[in-house]
């Protein structure tokens, strides 16, 4: 997510729209979808045409890890589990697993959820953005 | 009988949303050297809900909007309002409604506020979009009762306090409508019951005074009054769900109303899930729309502390039969994990270095 303490306002605000709903890429040409966003088709180049795309927040895990030495703002959360999560569209994105679930394992199915991740503080902003679910 | 029909407006979709962790009265009760029992007897509950560490009245509203979104079969773009109603709002100034309308992608051309009146914001909000719908000012509005309750360590609100959320899409076409509402009906006063000040963590109530002059005289009243402006009484209706701040006051409520206590069952759930305040009653109408078949009329009050109720006279339409997917709340009830009292108060955070 790479959320952090620091991060300025703005750049808070232009991610909005890629943490709270999962917008991402796709280019129009070759039907290939990014996550995070991309002004650029890699594969097309010039001849490609980027849209902006909604992915649907169902996925698998791909692989994970038990988080025991958690970063500063992620003490209270520990221990937790963080996967990559690999979405139907195709791309690749880490995030957390919310609490309370079963031991995670790879293939299992997921589904993204809207949650806080961090905050700046007692009187700074409140960051949100996407998790996932195990979905049984 | 004769009805009038008041507003063209109905409920589209609807969906409601409970943290999965729980908490039992007697982890609480041990702590403060009470009887345990006696006070499930005395609240009625069995049982709150508590939220994750990273879940909030915004976080809930959403996943009550997304499931109402699911039974509409509507996309997030058809919103033309999203009302949020909570007395936990996340910040103290900065809506929790912009930030639902953005995760839900409502925005940006929509009408949105936030709303609180203590346990009967969510309420208030499905009244103010029925006027915008009946009056076309909006397709569809988003109304949504919200709230990870606050309760003082060692009061009796400790044991109630919970967390939900349910949300109410309202529209106006006939083909979509699952529950027309044919009424409402408000009754407001000046009444200090229940009352949290600006930068004070928890709530102060009334004891005793929250019942006889706040909670029964509003829902009474409220319910009453629309008894008698649309013309019905008590056996009218088929389901019955009031403002529940535990597991006893609603059925007490209508005994005294001469209302079936059985009519009321299905839309108690706060004896296994807390006072889910701004949510309360519109989860209790939730878990009764999950149910309820064509022709069947359902009477909801809410009660906000401060004091007013909100009453609405539903008809449920032949639509429900073919609701679309949406998560019924009977998942949400059955998915849980208990904490002990000192999990339960990292979570609420209620050490002062938290």
């Amino acid at each position: 997510m790479g959320v952090n303490m620091d991060e300025s306002l703005a750049i808070t605000w232009r991610r909005i729209p890629e943490r709270y709903r999962l917008e991402g890429s796709e280019c129009t040409k070759c039907k290939t979808s990014y996550f995070p966003t991309r002004k650029l088709c890699p594969a097309c180049r010039r001849k490609g045409s980027i849209a902006t795309k909604m992915f649907s927040g169902k996925g698998t895990i791909y692989s994970f890890s038990e988080i025991y030495a958690p970063p500063a703002g992620f003490e209270l959360e520990a221990p937790y589990t963080i996967a990559i999560v690999q979405l139907e569209e195709g791309p690749k994105i880490t995030a957390q697993i919310v609490a309370p679930h079963p031991q995670v394992k790879i293939g299992d199915s997921v589904e993204a959820v809207f949650r806080k991740i961090q905050e700046d503080g007692q009187e700074g902003l409140i960051h949100y953005g996407f998790k996932f679910r195990l979905v049984k | 009988m004769i009805l009038i029909v008041i507003f063209m407006a109905g409920i589209v979709g609807y969906g409601s949303y409970v943290p999965s962790f729980r908490i039992k009265p007697d982890e609480i009760a041990k702590i403060w050297g009470e009887e345990a029992e006696r006070i499930k007897k005395g609240l009625g509950i069995q049982e709150k809900s508590v939220p994750a560490l990273d879940e909030d009245s915004a976080t809930m509203a959403v996943e009550a909007a997304k499931n109402a979104l699911a039974v509409a079969g509507i996309s997030a773009k058809k919103l033309g309002a999203v009302y949020v109603g909570s007395e936990s709002h996340p910040y103290a100034v900065k809506p929790t409604a912009t930030m639902v309308a953005e995760a839900l992608g409502a925005t940006p051309d929509l009408m949105a506020a936030d709303l609180e009146f203590a346990c009967k914001a969510g309420t208030a909000g499905i009244q103010i979009c029925m006027g915008l719908v009946s009056s076309n000012m909006v397709n569809y509005g988003l109304a949504i009762g919200t709230d990870t309750s606050q309760g003082r360590p060692g009061d009796a609100l400790e044991y109630t306090a919970g967390a939900g959320a349910a949300a109410y899409i309202i529209g106006r076409e006939k083909s979509q409508i699952l529950a027309q509402i044919d009424a409402t009906y408000s009754y407001t006063s000046d009444t200090p019951d229940f009352w949290r000040r600006p930068h004070a963590e928890f709530p102060t109530h009334g004891g005793r005074f929250t019942g006889v002059p706040a909670y029964f005289k509003h829902v009474m009243s409220a319910t009453q009054g629309l008894f008698e402006k649309t013309n019905t009484r008590a056996s009218d209706y088929d389901y019955f769900v009031f403002h529940q701040p535990n597991g006893k006051f609603p059925l007490e409520a209508a005994k005294k109303m001469g209302i079936d206590t059985a009519k009321l069952k299905q839309g108690l759930v706060t004896p296994v899930i807390g006072n889910t305040y701004s949510a309360a009653s519109l989860i209790g109408l939730a878990s009764v729309l999950d149910v309820a078949k064509a022709g069947e009329r359902i009477l909801v009050t809410s009660f906000g502390s401060g004091a007013g109720s909100d009453s609405f006279a539903l008809s449920v339409t032949a639509n429900i039969e073919n609701r679309k997917n949406g998560v019924p709340l009977a998942h949400y009830v059955a998915q849980k994990e208990y904490l002990c009292y000192g999990l339960y108060v990292k979570h609420r955070k209620k050490l002062k270095s938290l």
